[in-house]
């Protein structure tokens, strides 16, 4: 594995006021690889997303994406270059029917540009997408208004909308929360394909079982700060890991 | 023969989801029935009303105006309490450009339109970052602050405001162009809010980071749906100083924002053609009112209420429903 670094945060750090959201985590993620983000409640999980799709701006330290320098883009922008995100709340286009909500990614100035300034058929590429994370196609879920769509579409939704932006990086921020066994069990081969289409992928989850079974590596983080990284079962060992999951045993 | 009911609109959608493909007069008629019928009501009642209602109908046109704004901008996820700002802005530049530089209406109204939507639109960019509740502030002081200092400065005739300006010459037609603008305002903006355009626009009221997310500016599209709002009321503002020959501080008057606000509650949000109905409903009725003195406010929030919590979903709503579920008989083959 000696393939060309990515993604690279040096230093990342947030504060809010006093609290130290993410406090001086550095990591390099390359191109194909699938990163795993762990820890307990409050350690920085999600800010740390936030701050790698330019939603947060940091306090300190630097994100680097393909050798440049995008510390402090809007999300936009960072979007814009090829790091799509999901959100662990999922708020989908509540007014607009399901496939619709992937045309708003679809019609961004990215995917036409990769298009080659023309955007095709939007409605069928994002009937297709949809089929992909395992709606059923011709089913009045499709075209079902998003708001009445059960919890686990819109998770689908969410990780289908990542998709059409046809990004480089993907940032999943909870995706299996919520989710029953066998709706993970289902996306876990959708998860899987992306990887070997060459995607890479930042995945944050509380799921350690399912979340083990795909990432090549995993970060830990408790109170903002990285306290392990490297393979999911040497990281387990980790008596700091061990610690920050199980609480530590009171010192004599 | 036997016979069944069947919805008139199952047809239509069973070939196609969004390209018609009609197959009869009936269909063609069953479309564009709701289209047609409003519109040449509204030129009959010009027709047929007399000096005083064709007045009233002219500011009811720029009512529903200022609603289909409200409108447009809530539908890209911006609340405005303030239409009042737009509405001013372009009565004021149409009435001082009229008296000070003796530009004709011809000239006036279309530079009051693209310049207040200019002005508006750079005067609220600041605050584009902000949503809902805190945005709406902003824009329900903008048209007061405005009107403080018109009286303070005594600029642009002060209290007195400005008067004896140029009419647009024929009352009859200061109506037909009210009207056809109207129009062309409302089915318009509803093709828009239709397409792609509009999909990002809704994507953006629904959940503005998923788009931003999404690789999309939405700061940009925000500022182009306020640019457009706000000369369709600096239109609005602009016709009615032509037509009552006069521009003062009640321009900024709340009237302007509350009314078209109401018409959305009452028509039915995010359809466009909701408001206009609404506002159509409202400033007609005000006027009947008007006989009863004191009592008309009354009365009049009365009227308002039991609109808005007998229909909440709004009255265009409900009648677009009732027409989509509409029934004919059928022979069925035993």
């Amino acid at each position: 594995m000696s393939k060309e670094v990515i993604l690279q945060a040096e230093n990342l750090s947030r504060y809010f006021g006093g609290v130290k959201a993410v406090d001086g985590v550095s990591f390099s993620l390359r191109r194909n690889e699938v990163l795993g983000v762990i820890g307990p409640n409050g350690s920085g999980k999600t800010t740390l997303a936030n701050l790698l799709t330019g939603f947060v701006k940091p306090s300190k330290g630097k994100v680097i994406f393909e050798g440049q320098d995008i510390t402090g883009l809007p999300p936009y922008k960072v979007a814009d270059r090829g790091i799509a995100r999901s959100f662990q709340m999922v708020k989908p286009f509540y007014q607009l029917p399901a496939f619709k909500n992937l045309n708003v990614a679809l019609l961004s100035p990215r995917v036409r540009r990769l298009a080659g300034g023309r955007y095709g058929d939007r409605d069928a590429v994002a009937k297709d997408l949809l089929e992909e994370v395992g709606f059923e196609r011709d089913s009045w879920v499709i075209s079902h208004q998003a708001a009445s769509l059960p919890h686990g579409y819109l998770k689908r939704l969410e990780l289908a909308k990542c998709m059409a932006l046809q990004p480089e990086v993907i940032v999943l921020d909870e995706l299996f929360s919520g989710l029953s066994l066998a709706e993970v069990a289902s996306l876990v081969p959708v998860i899987e394909k992306l990887v070997h289409q060459g995607k890479t992928l930042v995945m944050i989850e509380h799921r350690l079982k399912e979340l083990f079974r795909i990432a090549d590596r995993v970060l830990v983080l408790n109170f903002g700060q990285k306290i392990a990284e490297g393979e999911p079962a040497q990281v387990m060992e980790d008596p700091q890991v061990k610690g920050a999951y199980l609480g530590s045993e009171a010192e004599e | 023969m036997a016979q069944r009911k069947e919805r008139i609109d199952r047809g239509i959608k069973v070939r196609s989801d969004d390209v018609f493909v009609l197959t009869s007069w009936r269909e063609m008629l069953y479309l564009a029935a709701p289209r047609v019928v409003p519109v040449v009501a509204l030129f009959v009642l010009g027709l047929v009303a007399g000096p005083y209602w064709e007045r009233v109908l002219i500011s009811t046109c720029m009512f529903a105006l200022l609603a289909i704004s409200w409108d447009l901008l809530n539908s890209a996820g911006m609340v405005s309490l303030g239409q009042a700002l737009f509405f001013g802005v372009g009565a004021y530049i149409a009435g001082t450009l009229n008296h000070y530089l003796g530009l004709p209406p011809g000239l006036t109204i279309p530079i009051a339109t693209v310049g207040g939507g200019v002005l508006c639109t750079l005067a609220l960019l600041p605050v584009l970052r902000l949503r809902g509740i805190y945005f709406a502030m902003v824009t329900l002081i903008l048209p007061m602050m405005i009107e403080r200092v018109i009286e303070a400065t005594k600029i642009f005739g002060g209290t007195e405001g400005i008067s004896g300006l140029t009419t647009l010459g024929n009352p009859h037609l200061e109506f037909w162009l009210a009207a056809v603008v109207v129009f062309v305002a409302l089915f318009g903006f509803r093709r828009m809010i239709g397409s792609d355009y509009g999909l990002l626009l809704k994507g953006i009221n629904d959940n503005d980071r998923a788009v931003m997310s999404a690789g999309m500016n939405i700061y940009q599209y925000k500022a182009q749906a306020l640019f457009m709002a706000s000369s369709v009321g600096a239109f609005a503002g602009a016709f009615m100083t032509h037509a009552y020959q006069f521009v003062g501080m009640p321009v900024f008057a709340l009237d302007y924002s509350m009314i078209p606000i109401a018409s959305v509650a009452v028509g039915g949000m995010g359809t466009l053609a909701g408001p206009m109905l609404g506002s159509f409903i409202l400033v007609p009725m005000s006027e009947l009112l008007r006989g009863l003195g004191g009592l008309r406010v009354v009365i009049y929030a009365v009227i308002l209420v039991v609109f808005t919590v007998g229909l909440p979903e709004g009255i265009f709503h409900y009648l677009s429903r009732k027409y989509n579920q509409f029934e004919r008989w059928v022979g069925v083959e035993r």
